[in-house]
């Protein structure tokens, strides 16, 4: 939008722009091959919010949800951004249905993969049943399309991170891919201080949300596939690398997820915090891994090894 | 909420040939513009829901100020704000013009 960057090349752009600081909608641009994005139901539908109004808040044109079609190296994909900063990335009921219909239409026509932009903080307490009932919906859609053999990778690296029933959809993808500043969780920090006292978890600690939330824990419990950098160009590599993991899925492979959730909860089920999981990983100086850089961290978990392919 | 509505007859029709563009996020402090290459000649239209009431007269300023600045002839703007201070107003418009331009005078 300014000189310097118009004349900058997409792949540079896409490697200098932080995913965390982005929009959806530059998210998408610099993710996808340059120029190749299409949108479906886009801004000037005005397909906003029924219930918005009736609260007397602001609407956006997209309710939040940028979803269309692109090529990512060549090849066919479909793509759905949530914008984070809009009411939070909180999903309601055009939002949800946005991405319900791009799962359905990938379910139809099997071959093409779904990259899913996950910033969001859950549902839109204004659109309550709305919002839960497209949860639902979108996790339905999801294992209905993977049943029909489409690959659908999360990727995780916005501000409003992951909660909610993002969260519960994160845990329906194919694959994941996350950066440090992005969370993945069901209930957020407030929520669950608010249920079980601040003695269970303090949301002021910021250093303990992120190393129970953050990323680098996810990816070291294996509940994200891959850690990137917090750049768009991480983020795509990090989506390519996903595509080319990720196998075909049945009852074995739900099996196999079932069996690595029961091991991790026997092995690590009595750690207190992150860092105990860490050392009983094996890891030396688990202290230290909220410090290492992404490079570093990286190396590191790879050393650990990553999700047994034939899970999730 | 509060409705605010626009006319205007710029000096000249709007550069480039892009149908459609949209800048910002309705959030606090922010607004989103989409703009639409749309109406006749130099007629400029702007619609606007605002969360901020009772500030018709700072909109009217400021966007009297941008089309006299950007002359942008030909273009509709449908705007939501979150309660956007003018200056950042005046940013976003420009930049939705110049998105619009953009690929040829």
């Amino acid at each position: 939008m300014t000189a310097p960057l118009k004349h900058t090349v997409p792949s540079e752009r896409a490697r200098t722009t932080s995913f965390n600081e982005a929009s959806a909608r530059t998210r998408v641009e610099l993710l996808l091959d340059a120029g190749s994005f299409v949108e479906f139901i886009g801004p000037e539908k005005r397909e906003v919010s029924p219930h918005l109004k009736i609260f007397d808040l602001p609407e956006q044109f997209d309710d939040g949800l940028v979803v269309g079609g692109g090529r990512l190296d060549g090849s066919p994909v479909f793509i759905a951004a949530q914008e984070g900063r809009f009411m939070g990335g909180a999903f309601g009921e055009v939002h949800g249905a946005k991405l319900t219909g791009l799962l359905r239409a990938a379910r139809e026509i099997e071959s093409v993969p779904v990259l899913i932009l996950l910033d969001t903080g859950g549902v839109r307490l204004q659109e309550a049943n709305a919002g839960e009932l497209a949860i639902a919906e979108i996790m339905r859609a999801v294992m209905e399309a993977r049943m029909a053999g489409v690959k659908v990778i999360g990727l995780i690296g916005g501000r409003s991170g992951c909660y909610g029933g993002g969260g519960l959809i994160s845990g329906c993808c194919s694959a994941l891919a996350v950066s440090e500043p992005g969370r993945i969780a069901v209930s957020g920090p407030e929520v669950i201080e608010t249920n079980r006292g601040v003695e269970e978890f303090d949301s002021r600690d910021r250093a303990l949300v992120w190393r129970t939330m953050g990323g680098k824990n996810r990816r070291l419990q294996g509940a994200a596939d891959v850690f990137t950098d917090d750049t768009v160009q991480g983020f795509r590599d990090a989506a390519l690398e996903l595509l080319s993991l990720v196998g075909a899925f049945g009852l074995d492979r739900l099996k196999a997820e079932q069996a690595r959730l029961a091991d991790r909860l026997q092995n690590f089920g009595t750690c207190a915090d992150a860092i105990d999981l860490w050392a009983a990983q094996g890891i030396a100086q688990a202290e230290q891994v909220p410090d290492l850089s992404a490079d570093q961290f990286i190396s590191l978990a790879n050393t650990i090894g990553r999700t047994s392919r034939e899970a999730r | 909420m509060e409705d605010l509505s626009f006319q205007h007859t710029a000096r000249e029709r709007a550069g480039g040939t892009k149908p459609i563009a949209i800048v910002g996020v309705v959030a606090s402090g922010n607004l989103e513009v989409l703009v639409e290459r749309v109406l006749p000649g130099t007629e400029c239209q702007l619609e606007i829901k605002t969360a901020a009431v009772g500030f018709g007269e700072v909109w009217k300023a400021v966007i009297g100020d941008f089309v006299e600045r950007y002359s942008p002839g030909g273009l509709r703007f449908s705007i939501n704000d979150g309660g956007a201070r003018p200056d950042t107003v005046s940013l976003r418009l420009a930049q939705a013009v110049r998105l619009i331009g953009e690929g040829g005078q």
